[in-house]
């Protein structure tokens, strides 16, 4: 297998994330070469060939000739496989470049077994082993499936790729920043989540009190945020605040892949959730089958009568 | 100025999944089916833009699936899609998304769509790629993931979000595809009234038959339920217990944050 990892440059500067497809090309093995369009600053520390177009010239996002460049840098170096980090930039492009490439595409995928792709399915619930039918393939990898690579070293030989430039069709203005956080999730040891199972907005105070209760921070998942019920500084995921607290706690959180990307790294996890096969109890150290609306009240009160009486 | 739709119907995530016999797909039996959550964000923007232009655009919504599936386009109809496509295809989850993609484009093209909108994944495979496959095999351009979205003069103007809660700003001519994201706006629900005025609105039926064949390119070899990591402890029964339990673990978490 040659694969062609296709790295991400924003703000002038290398995607972390970017380095989690040296661990699946790993995975995958054969050969591997890298793609960016980005400028010196963006540069990996990684060996091998990098073929590198001016982010200055082409944009830092402009799908049609990005698609173009990596097109022209997988024809160049006889790639059977192109492979993206399954984020904003990567599931946007692949499929410009399947297409182009005539390639089938397996999104995010989470693991290599024999040649064939693992995939999530249905929230999590599920899993399914992917087989592909055409010549040449366009992964895009999950974020945080592959992280065994050791630490990032070495410098790659540069291949300068140029395209003919051409008016963007998709153009960008800028960037708007994160709304500045005014829940420092990030450093607590105590975060208690509500999620869409809590039913209702008027059910917050609820999640609040036991937060309280335990001393900790008030978290929660994408829903919760997108329904209004929470402002966007409580949430946690790939798009909210990561955490590493060590306890956290959800409730009525059913556990999308991008919640618990936000949440993995906690040191105890206890989920209270109606639904016994909800993905979240995949990560939870303990996970309390019950109705999280009936159950929460009455887990502060026992908690508050402990913090009085010791 | 004419908005095709494209919404997906797919069992309702809360439900208890069994594989079939063949290991290949779910048992659909015992399944609830729903219009697909991020589909949900592209109707309700098809008809915000209908209603900022007066009621001058025209709003298809189109489906691909079994019978099932007109349940869903109603529903569309009663927030506001002016007719309905059906793709007939009881094959539907067993095509890719080259092959999907490949259907509406082969529907759509050459109708004079100015915006095409759909999720920017489904639910159930979540693969992202049909809305810009589409775009592709349109002409199209293509912006994904919008949580922002205003439109004048033939230039939208949208916000695609990025990581970690940056967004970035982009703007674009149509005719186009836009696939949207969580968060983009807030479907409505339809109205009574409404939902009496869809059972009028047409559903046209289409057989897959008619519309273009392309081969598979991916598809699913094995579909299995994932290896419980086995460490969770699970702590059912009476409420009272389940609490007596827990709060014993969690005197103990607890203590160790002091």
């Amino acid at each position: 297998m040659k694969t062609l990892l296709v790295l991400e440059c924003r703000g002038g500067r290398l995607r972390e994330e970017s380095y989690e497809l040296f661990a699946f090309a790993e995975a995958l093995g054969g050969e591997r070469a890298m793609v960016l369009i980005g400028g010196e600053g963006a540069v990996p520390k990684a060996s091998r060939r990098l073929y590198l177009a001016d982010a200055a010239r082409y944009g830092e996002y402009d799908p049609d000739q990005h698609a173009k460049i990596i097109v022209e840098a997988a024809r160049r170096e006889g790639s059977d496989c192109v492979a993206f980090v399954h984020s904003s930039y990567g599931w946007d492009l692949a499929p410009r470049v399947a297409s182009a490439l005539g390639a089938a595409q397996v999104s995010e995928v989470l693991g290599v077994k024999e040649g064939a792709f693992e995939v999530g399915c249905c929230n999590g619930k599920l899993r399914r082993t992917m087989a592909t039918d055409t010549e040449r393939v366009v992964i895009t990898v999950q974020g945080g499936a592959f992280l065994s690579w050791e630490e990032p070293s070495g410098s790659p030989e540069i291949v300068a790729v140029e395209i003919a430039a051409e008016p963007p069709r998709i153009e960008l203005v800028g960037y708007e920043a994160a709304e500045a956080k005014t829940v420092d999730l990030g450093s607590a040891e105590v975060v208690v989540s509500a999620g869409r199972g809590i039913g209702k907005k008027e059910n917050i105070p609820l999640i609040a009190e036991l937060a309280k209760a335990l001393g900790g921070e008030l978290g929660a998942s994408r829903p919760v945020v997108d329904a209004g019920w929470l402002d966007h500084s409580h949430q946690v995921g790939s798009t909210g605040q990561v955490v590493r607290p060590r306890l956290y706690v959800a409730c009525g959180i059913s556990g999308a892949i991008q919640h618990l990307a936000g949440m993995k790294g906690a040191e105890y996890v206890v989920a209270i959730n109606k639904d016994k096969d909800a993905p979240i109890g995949e990560v939870a150290d303990v996970l309390v089958v019950a109705d999280v609306v009936q159950f929460v009240p009455a887990l502060t009160a026992r908690m508050q009568q402990y913090a009085m009486t010791g | 100025m004419k908005i095709l739709v494209c919404i997906k119907q797919v069992p309702d995530m809360e439900c208890r999944f069994r594989v079939n016999g063949a290991g290949t797909w779910y048992e659909e039996g015992d399944l609830a089916f729903r219009i697909n959550e991020y589909d949900e964000y592209a109707v309700e923007q098809a008809v915000r833009l209908k209603e900022q232009l007066g009621g001058e655009p025209e709003v298809t919504v189109l489906s691909i699936g079994p019978d099932r599936v007109q349940e869903s386009i109603r529903k569309t109809l009663a927030m506001g899609g002016d007719q309905g496509v059906h793709i007939r295809d009881e094959a539907a989850a067993t095509k890719d998304p080259w092959q999907i993609a490949a259907l509406i484009a082969s529907y759509a093209r050459g109708k004079g769509f100015d915006l095409v909108l759909t999720g920017m994944q489904s639910q159930d495979r979540g693969s992202a790629q049909v809305g810009v496959l589409v775009a592709e095999m349109l002409g199209y351009p293509c912006a994904t993931t919008l949580v922002g979205f205003s439109y004048d003069d033939g230039v939208v103007t949208a916000r695609r979000e990025l990581e970690g809660g940056t967004k970035a700003v982009v703007r674009f001519r149509l005719p186009a595809v836009a696939t949207c994201q969580l968060g983009l706006n807030v479907p409505r629900y339809p109205t009574l009234p409404n939902i009496m005025k869809a059972k009028r609105k047409e559903i046209e039926a289409i057989a897959v038959s008619s519309l273009a064949d392309e081969p598979r390119r991916a598809g699913t070899r094995l579909l299995y339920l994932p290896q419980k990591r086995g460490s969770a402890r699970v702590i059912e029964g009476e409420m009272s217990s389940q609490l007596e339990e827990l709060v014993e673990i969690l005197k103990t978490k607890c203590a160790s944050t002091r």
